[in-house]
């Protein structure tokens, strides 16, 4: 099928515009932006034509795509390590949110001044990493892909992020930066190892995806390595306690690296133990299931709960992602098509909403250069829009009915209710936890009477506001008319093996 | 027997006596030239050795000169080739004697090719004791610097220890099969080995210990960062690659052919040396400041990743871990190439090599910063660059031989490679130059350091031709064995 290399040109587009920027003498800073954005809208609009396209009423894999790479290898069979792209209902939104969360991203960093050409080479590196592990149906070029998302990191926070004083002791840059490249790398070794004893075990010869599922491992070999996958995925999607480098990383990272990355990277985490773990291991995935619920649904009150103590704007949003995430993970445990629906549509909801979340952050921290909420107070009579967005990502975070957030949960909580009714009360009440500090940040920060230390701020660029405007439009759009998400994951989920 | 199989290394021999002449009757010529000759020389020489391609012929029974002999000439003489360009600013600001310096190098490639190349343990170890004389004198090339002398005598007498117990090892081997030939030692080995077993063992055991040493593995690898430290820097890049690179020629060869029906025996030796290499390598590298010697302890760290395609060899099928070795081994030298060129270039200008002294180079040359941190990332293994793909196939065909466990290990230990060469790209990158001037990189230099780059992401996104070559190389490597054990017949 040809329509594969609409697939091809999600990781083509990114990578060329790097090549392009990196001839672009670094003096034209305006030309990298138009560029980049240029690339950026490019990647949105491929998004939303494989996301249309995909063709729901059939489901499985689509848009498939075989490019060889490497053959003649003895130990591997005859297509040796194939280059093979293909999404299913479950990748189609997630490759989605990642068009729509990279434009915006591009769209926020024209501020960016110092060395922009170089931000841009890397974001889009980091951007090509990401679209290619949703469409990745190869082992090998899953882990490649998942690296190379990894591998900007370090140098997008530690030279274009900002260190956060506490007051008694700061949290450098540079500390957030080599945290987050080496917990993550931590876990990718785990999912290295775990590749090479399904690759082994199974004796296909191939990292094929579609043909490693046909396996059936033995019971044994699926409890020993189905944690591999758990965990080593899980550090990526913030599974407690191994959570930690994302308040740190997130809060040191530049705003659209931090979109990027709470937004879209942290879902490669929980795709992965979807994707490889659970479809390969399914039986693996149930023995260490109620493990998964425990540790999610901590990390889900947990960050919840660290989240109501924090005074920094930044790393409240942080730590509220740390909670979003636990519920996915929730999700992906009770392994009934209903909670396994819903984590997958969390993913996408939480997608877009922390993205907008982090964007706003970035659109005060501008200006104001302090992100300490109880030093902010009504907000609102200067910056009317700003707080509206704001707000909107709120709600949609505590779920509200009518936004994203809303329609992801309450398809979690039902899944937990069908299996493990404790820990569906145990999410409800981070749901309420989550309330309360997202309408206290409300009040404290926004509303009220205006603190006249803040009288000279002025409504957020253009650009932000398109930005944003972006994503609320997804976020309502998911809210109000869910069908067209529900439609393409649900039928995927149930092809999934042990999903039931 | 015929004379022309080894035209190569004549034209190497007869360049490296042409190189000293023109140094000494030609006075005019200016210093740097030299490079380029002796260059050129290497260049010419892997072009002709191209035309024994697929092609098996034996010399006197000493030399065996097939498609693994061809693909390490090609690699040692490219080698030698980007080592003399990166070399002719250096020696011409601070070394005396540039003519010698050059022919030494050339003799090098003479030594580790005929290590590649020999087919029974005589020839193996006057090959490689032509390669280990030519380091000697090169590490102490820098004569007024006592660091370069020191490291230089320490080399050389470690050097002659791990010789000697090389040919004790030998001397068993050779006193139970009564043979110096590959093939007979391993048809030899093929048959009922029991009454023999314990100095065969010793033997094969002296062997490694020796061979270890010649590679820097843990625990024969002491002389390692104070040669790297101490030796001009150009030759610093040559040990960590010609060194490394014949090493493993000839622990493959040996390994592979003559030691192979053994394999049962030796594997785990050999694996727990991987593992205690891997491991002691990487965690010392984390505590360097000067950039030598991280790169030592690092290469030593790769060591012992190269180390698991011997551990992997098996009797059946041992191809794979092979060709996934050569294939590391050609993606680790041109990547270490790419990082010391860079070095080089670094210190030619600033005359400094301390990792702190690194603050800000994006700022001062962003080319040369951003083609060390390519070399960098790729060294911890990451996508797009050459560590990636080889490592990944590497760690693979250890799995695959019942070594998870090593595999495992090795997995680690490349998350803390990781973590030291970050500390330098965050030098680099996120701290500010201590001086504004921007450092000028030379033409040549720029050019080698882009072609090595290339190299480095041609075999990280496609190593297909490499991996061809590679694979060339081994299967002609393991016809030999195949051979010896259908002729198998025991002592």
């Amino acid at each position: 099928m040809d329509s594969g290399w609409l697939l091809f040109a999600t990781i083509a587009v990114p990578l060329t515009t790097a090549l392009i920027i990196m001839t672009i003498p670094s003096t034209y800073k305006q030309q990298v932006r138009w560029v980049a954005t240029a690339a950026g809208f490019t990647m949105f609009v491929l998004s939303v034509i494989i996301f249309v396209l995909y063709n729901y009423k059939e489901g499985g894999l689509q848009f498939d795509l075989r490019l060889c790479w490497l053959e003649n290898v003895a130990f591997l069979g005859k297509d040796g390590i194939t280059l093979h792209l293909a999404v299913d209902g479950i990748s189609v939104p997630l490759v989605l949110l990642t068009g729509i969360v990279i434009f915006c991203g591009c769209l926020i960093s024209w501020n960016i001044k110092y060395r922009n050409k170089d931000f841009f080479i890397l974001l889009m590196l980091l951007v090509s990493g990401v679209f290619g592990v949703f469409e990745s149906a190869d082992l090998f070029f899953f882990f490649f892909f998942y690296e190379l998302a990894v591998l900007p990191m370090y140098l997008l926070i530690g030279v274009w992020g900002a260190s956060t004083d506490f007051g008694t002791y700061v949290r450098t840059k540079e500390y957030g930066a080599m945290k987050l490249t080496l917990y993550l790398v931590a876990g990718s070794a785990l999912v290295f190892i775990g590749i090479f004893a399904t690759f082994v075990e199974a004796g296909k010869g191939t990292f094929d995806l579609p043909v490693l599922g046909q396996v059936t491992y033995s019971e044994t070999f699926q409890k020993t390595f189905y944690p591999f996958f758990m965990l080593g995925f899980g550090v990526l999607a913030g599974l407690w306690p191994f959570h930690t480098w994302s308040p740190d990383g997130h809060v040191a990272a530049p705003t659209a690296v931090s979109m990027l990355h709470a937004g879209v990277l942290m879902k490669l985490g929980a795709y992965g133990i979807l994707r490889v773990g659970m479809s390969l291991f399914p039986e693996g995935a149930e023995f260490w299931a109620p493990a998964l619920l425990v540790l999610g649904t901590t990390g889900a009150l947990y960050g919840a709960i660290s989240a109501m103590a924090q005074r920094d704007l930044k790393y409240v949003v942080a730590y509220s992602s740390v909670s979003h995430m636990g519920y996915v993970l929730m999700g992906l445990a009770t392994l009934n098509p209903i909670g396994v629906n819903g984590a997958v549509l969390q993913m996408f909801a939480h997608g877009v909403m922390t993205a907008l979340f982090f964007a706003m952050v970035g659109a005060i921290y501008d200006q104001a250069r302090v992100r300490e909420i109880w030093t902010f107070g009504g907000l609102t009579q200067r910056m009317p829009r700003f707080v509206a967005f704001f707000a909107i990502a709120g709600l949609s975070s505590l779920g509200l009915p009518g936004l994203a957030g809303f329609i992801a949960e309450f398809n979690i909580f039902a899944g937990l209710f069908k299996t493990y009714p404790l820990f569906g009360a145990l999410g409800i009440l981070t749901a309420a936890i989550t309330a309360v500090y997202i309408l206290r940040l409300l009040a404290a920060a926004f509303f009220g009477p205006l603190n006249e230390k803040w009288a000279h701020l002025k409504e957020m660029r253009l650009l932000e506001q398109v930005a944003g405007a972006i994503l609320i439009v997804f976020i309502v759009f998911m809210g109000v008319w869910p069908a067209p998400f529900v439609d393409r994951i649900a039928q995927s989920v149930l092809a999934l093996p042990g999903i039931g | 027997m015929d004379w022309s199989l080894l035209i190569p290394e004549y034209i190497l021999a007869g360049w490296a006596a042409m190189v000293v002449s023109l140094d000494l009757f030609w006075g005019r010529l200016r210093k740097e030239q030299l490079a380029y000759v002796a260059a050129a020389g290497a260049l010419i020489a892997t072009l002709v050795s191209l035309i024994w391609v697929n092609d098996s012929a034996s010399f006197g029974n000493l030399l065996q000169v097939d498609n693994y002999a061809t693909f390490f000439r090609i690699f040692f003489g490219l080698i030698a080739f980007f080592i003399c360009l990166a070399s002719a600013q250096y020696v011409k600001d601070r070394l005396l004697h540039p003519g010698e310096y050059y022919a030494l190098i050339l003799l090098t490639v003479i030594g580790g090719t005929y290590m590649a190349a020999a087919k029974e343990l005589l020839t193996a170890y006057i090959s490689l004791e032509l390669l280990s004389f030519s380091l000697y004198v090169l590490t102490s090339y820098a004569k007024f610097d006592l660091k370069s002398n020191e490291a230089g005598l320490k080399f050389m007498l470690l050097g002659a220890f791990s010789s000697a117990i090389f040919l004790y090892g030998m001397s068993l081997v050779y006193g139970v099969t009564k043979t110096t030939s590959f093939a007979g030692i391993a048809s030899a080995l093929s048959g009922d080995t029991s009454s023999i077993a314990f100095a065969l063992l010793l033997g094969i055991v002296l062997m490694i210990a020796g061979l270890g040493f010649k590679v820097a593995a843990v625990p024969f690898h002491m002389w390692t960062p104070d040669a790297y430290e101490g030796a001009p820097l150009p030759i610093t890049a040559f040990i960590s690659a010609i060194s490394k690179a014949a090493g493993f020629a000839l622990f493959l060869k040996l390994f592979g052919q003559a030691m192979l029906p053994m394999a049962d025996d030796w594997r785990w030796i050999i694996a727990g040396l991987s593992a205690a290499t891997m491991v002691l390598g990487n965690l010392v590298a984390t505590q360097q400041h000067n950039i030598k010697r991280l790169l030592a302890y690092s290469s030593i760290g790769q060591v012992g990743f190269m180390l698991m395609g011997i551990a992997a060899l098996t009797p059946h099928g041992p191809s794979d871990p092979a060709s996934a070795l050569l294939l590391h081994l050609a993606g680790y030298v041109i990547t270490n190439l790419a990082a010391f060129v860079c070095v080089i270039v670094y210190y030619n200008q600033t005359g400094k090599d301390e990792i702190a002294d690194f603050g800000g180079l994006a700022e001062r040359a962003p080319f040369l910063a951003l083609c060390l941190t390519i070399a960098l990332f790729s060294l911890a293994g990451m996508p797009l660059f050459a560590g990636f793909a080889t490592k990944f196939i590497l760690f693979q065909a250890a799995a695959q031989q019942d070594l998870l466990w090593l595999s495992s290990i090795a997995v680690f230990m490349s998350l803390v490679s990781l973590y030291y060469y970050l500390g330098i790209i965050k030098q680099m990158y996120l701290v500010e130059p201590l001086e504004k001037a921007r450092l000028p990189v030379p033409r040549m230099e720029y050019a080698v350091v882009a072609v090595l780059i290339v190299g480095v992401l041609l075999v990280g996104l496609y190593p297909q031709p490499l991996f061809n070559g590679v694979e060339d190389a081994t299967s002609a490597l393991f016809q030999v064995t195949q051979a010896a054990a259908a002729a198998g017949v025991g002592p």
